[in-house]
């Protein structure tokens, strides 16, 4: 019922991105490249003193947004004596040997094991997959960083799409969805149709804007901006099926090195959305990211919607002709009396099925 | 398990781009489009029983509420000038697009209806278009509901069931207030009726889709929502005693009721769409549920996914 449905030209695969972030360095590369590429403007430049991340989301001129998050480590809780509640200023102590004494021991969780050297080192990003980590004096872990870089999920049933009402919004060959400048304009539907907050309109412009998967270099045989800035890999592109399986064999991998916190986010074609083009490697519940846990596409639920407005409909026109029905004799020109038995039978039916609606 | 109440997000920023919808612009889309269906039905049904001085300005509010929602509507786009891009496409995945449509059927059957009723021109034709108003403006005054829930904004989506009959219930007491005021007593008598059953509609259906929606139901209690539905609720009351009791005999009492009911109604849809973007803007109302949903399905035999191992229970 949508039309969301997947176009697929027999010989165009379906493309997208793995966004692996167990090696994401945080550089932004991939925000200047899209930046870049794209001629975006630039947005507010403030500094956000909640982290290093001063790009905070995705907008209208924002269509990468490298997340950071600090943390302590999995499996030490506030609890345990191993000061997990010294997050957000643990690495201030880094090096400081005389606090590390209580930081030693107790690596309970699955990701406690990573990161620490015995020799203190911060363990470089993509060695073992397990996020940045940084140490105490002593070695032992305390807190990591997780970088993730996100971008439009491009869905296989997009809410942004479904209830654009100019069309201006299209599902491309490659199955990425990409928004019509020139047609766009700006009622802002799909702002509040996205399940994940990612288009949105900018400001000064009036029209929307995301991600186009690069659009335009897709059609020249290249691939986006971002993938091909990213320094590590962190971001790939390439057929949805190549990059799912290999994205399958990176989580068994990370599982084997003792990184049971890595999961695949995006990737389950039979989620709310149908799966994302854009998918994730996450070390941490989607939400720690700002990612929904488990989104859904809102048409989802349209002709139920519809059903009920229907059944209200009909309630408002019983409940107006019951008003007049109950006022026989108020005017000199009543109605005849079979029309307003008719009328009367015609309201309860209503009523009854309106109140039968109202209830599901 | 995450504990009630807790619940991990990015530095507590949204999940959800906040709506760009301006309350002004779409809270009195919602009411004047409410009133203007409402109204045509009130006005059909005044039409067919000989109401004349009912009719009449029932007519006149239709296609003057109408006007200025659709203007309300273009006035909130990004690109005004662009409005008409809605009209070349028919999208049924699309309220909106849906909605444009049906605008473009009702309009003009409200503005002829409207027309020869003060010219006293084609008076066949006119009570056809009166009556065609009417059933699509009961269609006008619910399909908004869907507009609005199509979205993932939580204290919207989750009232879908519900918040058609909410708007159905606060239009009808809106149109009915109105032609209290508007038409003699002696006239007003569907009005009256109209307004009392939509206001008891309008209460029922608010309270059952609060109890029903879970979490999302908070921002409906609270802030600046909260103050809007406990007015709309106080002069819903208030109002639908006044026509019930005074409006027959007192014109002073119809006039006061009437007004009572329109700012309820008011009060509702601004109610409705200040509770909306509190919802996108707290990532509580986005991630708890989901979660729930997830644990929940986790629980369920033959669940294909097993709970996660590695659940951390440290704050993001
Ligand atoms: S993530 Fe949002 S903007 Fe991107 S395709 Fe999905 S619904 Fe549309
Ligand atoms: S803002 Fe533009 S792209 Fe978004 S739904 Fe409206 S017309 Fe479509």
């Amino acid at each position: 019922m949508t039309t969301a449905e997947r176009p697929g030209p027999a010989l165009q695969p379906e493309m997208g991105f793995f966004t692996d972030t167990s090696i994401c360095i945080g550089c932004k590369a991939c925000e200047v490249a899209c930046k870049e590429w794209n001629r975006i403007p630039v947005d507010d430049m403030g500094l956000t003193g909640m982290s290093y991340d001063n790009t905070q989301g995705l907008g209208g001129s924002t269509w990468r947004h490298v997340a950071f998050v600090e943390q302590p480590l999995p499996g030490r809780t506030p609890g345990d004596g191993h000061g997990g509640h010294e997050h957000g200023h643990g690495h201030d102590e880094h090096g400081h040997g005389g606090h590390g004494s209580h930081g030693s021991g107790g690596h309970g969780g699955p990701g406690a094991d990573l990161g620490h050297g015995g020799d203190g080192r911060v363990v470089a990003a993509g060695e073992l997959g397990g996020g940045q980590t940084a140490t105490t004096g002593d070695g032992g872990s305390r807190l990591r960083w997780l970088m993730a870089s996100d971008v439009c999920k491009h869905c296989s049933r997009a809410g942004c799409l479904d209830v654009c009402p100019t069309g201006a919004l299209f599902r491309t060959e490659f199955g990425s969805v990409v928004v019509q400048q020139d047609v766009c304009n700006g009622c802002g539907y799909c702002v509040s149709a996205c399940p994940y907050g990612v288009i949105d309109q900018r400001p000064g412009d009036g029209r929307v804007f995301k991600c186009t998967l690069c659009y335009d270099r897709l059609g020249d045989g290249m691939e986006p901006a971002c993938a091909k800035a990213c320094p590590t890999r962190s971001i790939q592109f390439g057929p949805l099926e190549e990059l799912r399986a290999r994205a399958r064999e990176r989580v068994g991998e990370l599982h084997r090195a003792g990184v049971g916190e890595a999961r695949l986010y995006g990737e389950d074609t039979e989620d709310g959305v149908g799966g994302d083009h854009a998918f994730f490697l996450l070390l941490d519940e989607p939400e720690v990211y700002g990612l929904p846990p488990d989104p859904v596409v809102p048409t989802r639920d349209l002709p139920d919607m519809w059903r009920h407005a229907g059944l209200a409909a009909l309630t408002l026109l019983a409940g107006v002709t019951a008003a007049f029905a109950l006022g026989r004799g108020e005017t000199r020109r009543a109605p005849r009396t079979a029309a307003r038995r008719g009328a009367a039978q015609a309201v309860r039916r209503a009523a009854r099925a309106g109140k039968r609606g109202m209830g599901r | 398990m995450v504990p009630k109440g807790e619940f991990r997000s990015y530095y507590g920023m949204p999940v959800l781009n906040q709506p760009t919808w301006k309350a002004a612009d779409i809270a009195g889309y919602l009411f004047m489009g409410g009133l203007a269906g409402a109204s045509s039905a009130l006005a059909a049904g005044a039409e067919l029983t000989g109401r004349p001085a009912l009719a009449r300005p029932a007519k006149i509010t239709a296609l003057g509420a109408i006007s200025l929602s659709a203007a309300a509507l273009i006035h909130d786009l990004g690109r005004p000038e662009r409005f008409a891009n809605m009209l070349r496409v028919f999208k049924p995945t699309s309220p909106m697009s849906m909605g444009s449509w049906l605008l473009a059927a009702y309009g003009p059957l409200a503005g002829l209806g409207a027309v020869t009723d003060v010219t006293g021109l084609f008076p066949r034709a006119g009570r056809a278009a009166s009556c065609g108003a009417g059933v699509l403006g009961s269609l006008v005054t619910t399909y908004t509901a869907v507009l609005i829930c199509d979205t993932a904004v939580p204290s919207w989506h989750e009232g879908y069931r519900q918040m058609p009959f909410v708007f159905a219930g606060s239009a009808a007491s809106a149109a009915g207030g109105l032609g209290m005021i508007a038409a003699p007593p002696a006239q007003a008598g569907p009005a009256r009726r109209a307004a009392v059953l939509g206001a008891a509609l309008e209460l029922g259906a608010v309270e059952r889709m609060r109890r029903s929606m879970g979490l999302a139901a908070e921002p409906y209690g609270a802030g600046r929502a909260g103050r809007l539905l406990r007015a709309a609720t106080a002069l819903s009351v208030a109002g639908a005693a006044g026509a019930a009791v005074l409006a027959r005999r007192s014109r002073t009492a119809a006039i006061l009721s009437g007004a009572a009911l329109l700012a309820s109604s008011a009060c509702t849809r601004f109610a409705v769409f200040h509770a909306g973007v509190a919802s996108a803007r707290d990532p509580k109302y986005t991630v708890v549920p989901q979660r729930e949903r997830l644990e929940a399905r986790a629980k369920e035999p033959g669940a294909h996914r097993a709970p996660d191992p590695a659940r951390v229970t440290a704050p993001g």
